[in-house]
């Protein structure tokens, strides 16, 4: 089993989707928003923080309102580029803008169980095995806690979750179900056993944090005191907008934009106000909001606008982007899963996102789906492929091959033709057989992938985590479950 | 002259222009028209219409969420004088909404309750990080019907039961029916935790508390 990460790197493709000019007044406005309207920050520390450096603090609201310069003076301190480490190097992840990520997403709530076929509550043992088959999966190169332990009590189960990755997978694990400053700290002791201590987490962050922000405008206390501990010890964090047009966000696409960077930029500075230079990222799903229900959709053209349009924001800022890409809203790996799939994935890649979260979800990020993530993982690979673009030289001209044809004939039997084959996609889970053939069998991707997760699964066995290490992460949880 | 206020009321409504709703409201109270003439001749039609309208699929969630702020600004004027002269409005019912504690998600829980108080109910909606006793203190001191709880968070959605089984503890779990909501609710979760039912989203929602109140 090969340990490589394909990532995509080095795209011949390009997208121009904002304009210098536009990314400069969204992000004036960004700071007119900050300035003016304010982001509620309902932590003390935070509040602290802000106060501390020159922000008008309404304790009462919580609300902080800052001034441009504060904010871009502590924007400029962020590290454009670091690596997400793993428990083999030869997995690290190199965030430094030439590398697009997928990973696995989460966090959901149900399974589709892979042997019933039925849907059914998350447990403990579905984070075990979606992150032994994410670990034998060359598409995938970082875990999310992919679903919701929820067999086990919820005072330590963020810390149990990706205990449970690192136990079955020598990849990247960034959680976003830490977010509580007990947990953030327990965890942080984890990943040191890792990285062989506590000093070392800076060099090599096994753990990175994802927090979600709460649009409009505003944070959750628990997610800014967990970040605040993250980037103390160098452990890299990120905020995550959804804002949605029509619900939290304007229904015009450029005023989303524009609120959601305000709640991001805002912590992310806060972030480097506390601890200048700790690494961080930008993180974001924005969205729109259905029309006739104000449900979330999990897809439509407004994603895919917002999947390549926030990198050209975050390399505004110089810091690496985690974009919202695949995560359907479809109940079934069917024609919408295959559109949003493909769209989202195509958007935040040609524009470089450095993480693509995530694949293996039906219904909006809540159905975990072993067909659906190795459909999507197919999908990732059909972009990586895309993105290498035409390339236009003496050698792929091919002059020599078409003189020898001549016109008529073929090219099967030339020896440019067997040196370059391989360069021709060969996909598992498009049916390209003869009708006939599909006719009686009637099967297709969906039974193939399911097949081929069931394979990996039975098959794969991760590089096992030291036990004298899992040991000790267990009686951490216990300190914490107490 | 009543006739062309009539109208001018339901159109405040379908143009979801409160200024205008409270305007007319105030009119009506000047020129002595009966306050439930206004609401059900006037203001109602108006709610109906864009009701109508709506479950067509001719209208859209921010027209109605803007006629229900319309009718609730109207209402609000005339409440007052309803109560001067005695009367009541007809509710549906009374509901008692609320984020659970520890969690600060609130869109869906505010959709619920706009769409609710555009159907006629009375809407308590005491906001986010909502402990137990919070939750049930105002549901016993508005008399309420229905308690709804949202959690967008697994490790939150576990108050829902609390909430649940304070409620048993108290003796008090037959006067309420108990609905829950948020992204993480499951049938599988609302079944376990034996509330009346869940919705998945805001017009579900109301479907199922007239159902429970038999108005359904």
């Amino acid at each position: 089993m090969s340990k490589n990460i394909k990532s995509i790197s080095n795209p011949k493709l390009k997208l121009e989707i904002l304009t210098t000019e536009e990314v400069r007044k969204i992000h004036d406005a960004t700071l007119w928003i900050i300035e003016n309207v304010g982001v509620r920050f309902p932590s003390k520390r935070a509040l602290e923080i802000w106060a501390s450096n020159g922000a008008i603090v309404d304790y009462d609201k919580k609300i902080v309102r800052a001034k441009p310069n504060l904010i871009e003076d502590a924007l400029k301190k962020c590290p454009p580029k670091y690596i997400l480490a793993a428990r083999d190097p030869q997995q690290d992840c190199s965030l430094d803008g030439n590398h697009v990520y997928l990973g696995t997403d989460g966090c959901g709530v149900e399974v589709i169980d892979m042997e019933t076929g039925q849907k059914r509550t998350s447990k403990l043992g579905d984070v075990a095995d979606i992150s032994r088959l994410a670990d034998a999966t060359e598409e995938v190169g970082f875990h999310w806690v992919p679903v919701s332990a929820q067999d086990v009590p919820v005072e330590a189960r963020g810390l149990h979750e990706v205990k449970t990755i690192w136990e079955n997978s020598t990849k990247h694990v960034q959680t976003e179900s830490i977010y509580n400053a007990d947990e953030a700290k327990a965890a942080i002791e984890m990943a040191a056993l890792i990285a062989g201590g506590r000093d070392k987490l800076r060099e090599r962050p096994v753990l990175s944090l994802m927090q979600c922000t709460a649009p409009p405008l505003g944070h959750d206390g628990g997610s800014l005191d967990a970040a605040l501990l993250a980037a103390e010890v160098g452990i890299p964090t990120g905020f995550m907008t959804m804002a949605a047009c029509l619900t939290t966000g304007p229904a015009t696409l450029a005023g989303n934009l524009a609120v959601g960077n305000a709640e991001v930029i805002a912590a992310t500075a806060m972030l480097q106000l506390a601890h200048p230079g700790t690494p961080v990222f930008y993180a974001a799903a924005q969205t729109a909001s259905d029309l006739r229900t104000g449900a979330y959709t999990g897809g439509g053209p407004e994603d895919f606008l917002f999947g390549a349009a926030t990198n050209v924001l975050s390399d505004f800022y110089n810091i690496p982007l985690s974009m919202g890409a695949f995560a359907t809203g479809a109940k079934e790996p069917n024609w919408q899963a295959g559109l949003e799939g493909a769209m989202s994935s195509f958007m935040a890649s040609v524009v470089m996102s450095d993480m693509l979260l995530g694949c293996g979800f039906l219904h909006g990020s809540r159905i975990w789906s072993y067909a659906e993530m190795m459909m999507d993982c197919e999908i990732f690979s059909i972009m990586h492929k895309v993105m290498q673009g035409i390339v236009v030289d003496e050698e792929t001209l091919a002059l020599d091959a078409i003189a020898a044809v001549g016109p008529g004939g073929h090219y099967l039997a030339q020896k440019h033709t067997r040196k370059h084959m391989k360069e021709i996609f060969l996909p598992e889970f498009m049916d390209r057989r003869p009708y006939g053939e599909w006719e009686t069998k009637k099967d297709d991707a969906r039974d193939w992938a399911l097949a081929k997760a069931r394979k990996r699964l039975k098959e794969h066995k991760p590089d096992p985590l030291d036990p004298k290490i899992s040991a000790e992460m267990a009686r951490i949880i216990k300190s914490v479950e107490k | 002259m009543s006739e062309e206020l009539l109208k001018e009321m339901a159109q405040s409504i379908i143009d979801g222009d409160s200024d205008k709703s409270v305007e007319l409201a105030q009119k009506a109270i000047d020129l002595k028209m009966h306050p439930l003439e206004a609401i059900t001749k006037g203001f109602v039609v108006g709610v109906n219409y864009i009701g109508d309208q709506f479950g067509k699929g001719e209208a859209f969630l921010p027209e109605l969420v803007m006629a229900g702020e319309a009718m609730k600004a109207a209402v609000a004027t005339l409440d007052p004088e309803l109560r001067k002269l005695g009367s009541e409005r007809e509710i549906m019912g009374r509901v008692v909404l609320a984020t659970v504690e520890g969690d600060i998600h609130e869109i869906g829980k505010t959709l619920v309750g706009t769409m609710l108080s555009a159907s006629g109910f009375e809407v308590h909606d005491i906001g986010v990080d909502a402990p137990a006793d919070k939750i049930i203190g105002k549901a016993l001191e508005v008399n309420a019907n229905i308690i709804g709880m949202s959690a967008l968070l697994t490790t939150t959605m576990v108050r829902q039961r609390e909430v649940i089984d304070e409620l048993e503890k108290e003796g008090l779990r037959g006067k309420f029916k108990v609905i829950v909501g948020g992204a993480p609710i499951t049938r599988e979760w609302y079944e376990k935790i034996k509330a009346d039912g869940y919705s998945e989203d805001a017009i579900g929602a109301v479907k199922l508390a007239k159902e429970l109140l038999g108005k359904g």
